[in-house]
């Protein structure tokens, strides 16, 4: 059984469909591609599946136990993060606040959750550090370090590299690529169909052809 | 000058008046942080002028205790502005603008029509800027007032990690199984509470100040958020406490006194900003 199987999804907004007939699977290891061009419906395809949305029409079905809320995501930025004073281990940390419910404050096991994630990432040295000082690197690493706080499993990247420049696009998607070697099922969002083709196990394409 | 300080400080409800003003400007700094970064700065204002329709109200048809009254209407109105974030129709700057100037105008017609006081100018200048009416607390009132801002310093200590979650990253937070519509509603709740607080020490014309400056001032300084919050919570006792002891000492109105520390507090910290260049955690 896959984790997550989307069958005849259609999206958009109240009156206006923007894409529709999607299908696919997702299984455990995948490294799945979506790609498309700017208005296709990227974006709003990862809402749906992050359950910020609802669907037009059809069915995301999830298996082997696997919950939607289960996704850990890695969001393009917003214009709140740009001046937000925050050290990079409060960001970390509150990947953890999905599994706390009522619970106030963090265990010691979430603690040291969000330190070995931040190791993972290679960002320990940065933990004291403001996030809106780093570089956008830096950034999307903290921010990659949080979506494994939130789930082990499914990661969810919409569009990770965009702004960075050549060389620390390239750290960015071998990163992912050891991740997903790790075990971690990938669901990149992108439209840089180069690099699908190159570490995608999977591509599938939205809207018109790019 | 000490010799005044003390022997105004004999008088039972100058010592009500620094306890409750200590309290409302501590709440009040609190949630300033998450307003400031939320883009909801002017909510404050907003929703001041809604408990000053509602104040108006309440002296119209002679409530004994207009806390009644004003509590919820202002709770109603904080729940409906931050919902309207997200309504498309009209954007959340405008239903803010609205609604405020819309209570400030039926607030004071209603307070012209019907009034029975010899004074009005004066009732209206005072619930504005808050003139004297923190030296006029009754007892009840400044019980009210501790027991309230008791419930708003435990409750922002028991979800602060949840509204850091919030106020980072909304989407994110949704999207990993945090409730963030019950959170966005807990912070509307605290901050109408805060509001109708606040109106006792500053009025509700400056409001605004005391809930976003100690914010903005801290933010010059710190880099991380829990330093920030802890340091707007120092930043605006000590400016509530120092405008509150120069008013009493040279008279001056105790709102705009406070505001005018706040300000001050506000320069000192750009400079120390632009000096330090900021890299303390």
């Amino acid at each position: 059984m896959a984790l997550l199987t989307v069958k005849e999804l259609s999206l958009g907004y109240e009156h206006r469909v923007i894409a529709e007939g999607i299908n696919f699977e997702v299984n455990s290891g995948d490294y799945l591609y979506i790609v498309g061009a700017n208005g296709s419906g990227k974006t709003t395809l990862m809402k749906t599946l992050l359950g910020l949305k609802k669907p037009l029409g059809g069915q995301i079905i999830t298996g082997d136990g696997f919950k939607l809320n289960e996704i850990g995501y890695l969001p393009q930025q917003t214009e709140v993060q740009k001046d937000f004073p925050a050290s990079v281990r409060e960001i970390v940390l509150s990947g953890c606040q999905g599994h706390c419910g009522l619970r106030p404050f963090y265990t010691k096991r979430e603690k040291a959750l969000a330190e070995s994630n931040m190791e993972r990432m290679g960002i320990s040295n940065l933990a004291r550090r403001c996030y809106r000082e780093l570089s956008g690197g830096q950034q999307q690493r903290v921010l990659l370090a949080r979506a494994l706080c939130a789930a082990r499993k499914v990661l969810l990247l919409d569009e990770p590299v965009s702004g960075l420049d050549p060389l620390v696009t390239e750290q960015m998607y071998k990163l992912i690529k050891e991740l997903n070697e790790e075990g971690v099922t990938i669901i990149m969002i992108s439209h840089d169909l180069n690099a699908a083709q190159k570490y995608g196990s999977s591509v599938i394409q939205i809207g018109d052809a790019l | 000058m000490m010799d005044k300080l003390f022997l105004y400080l004999e008088f039972p409800f100058v010592r009500y008046a620094l306890i409750v003003g200590v309290l409302i400007a501590l709440c009040s700094s609190l949630l300033g942080v998450t307003l400031v970064l939320k883009r909801f700065s002017f909510i404050g204002d907003g929703l001041s002028h809604v408990a000053f329709g509602a104040m108006s109200i309440a002296a119209v048809v002679n409530l004994t205790d207009d806390m009644l009254l004003v509590l919820p209407v202002t709770v109603v109105c904080a729940v409906l502005l931050l919902q309207s974030g997200k309504n498309t129709n009209i954007k959340g700057d405008a239903a803010i603008a609205m609604i405020s100037v819309g209570a400030l105008a039926f607030g004071y017609l209603l307070m012209n029509i019907f009034s029975t006081s010899s004074n009005l100018t004066g009732d209206v200048c005072s619930t504005l800027f808050g003139s004297t009416s923190i030296l006029t607390l009754t007892q009840s009132e400044v019980y009210v007032c501790i027991a309230l801002s008791v419930i708003v310093v435990i409750v922002f200590v028991l979800f602060y990690n949840k509204i850091f979650a919030v106020t980072f990253d909304e989407d994110f937070a949704r999207a990993t199984g945090t409730q963030a519509d019950v959170y966005n509603l807990l912070i509307a709740i605290v901050i109408a509470v805060i509001i109708v607080l606040a109106m006792n020490l500053v009025g509700s014309l400056l409001i605004s100040a005391l809930v976003i400056f100690p914010a903005l001032s801290a933010m010059r300084i710190f880099r991380s958020f829990r330093s920030v919050t802890i340091c707007s919570a120092v930043l605006s006792v000590v400016c509530a406490l120092a405008g509150m002891i120069v008013s009493i000492l040279a008279g001056t109105p105790v709102g705009s006194t406070i505001v005018a520390a706040d300000v001050l507090m506000f320069g000192l910290c750009w400079c120390a900003g632009l000096i330090r260049g900021g890299v303390i955690a």
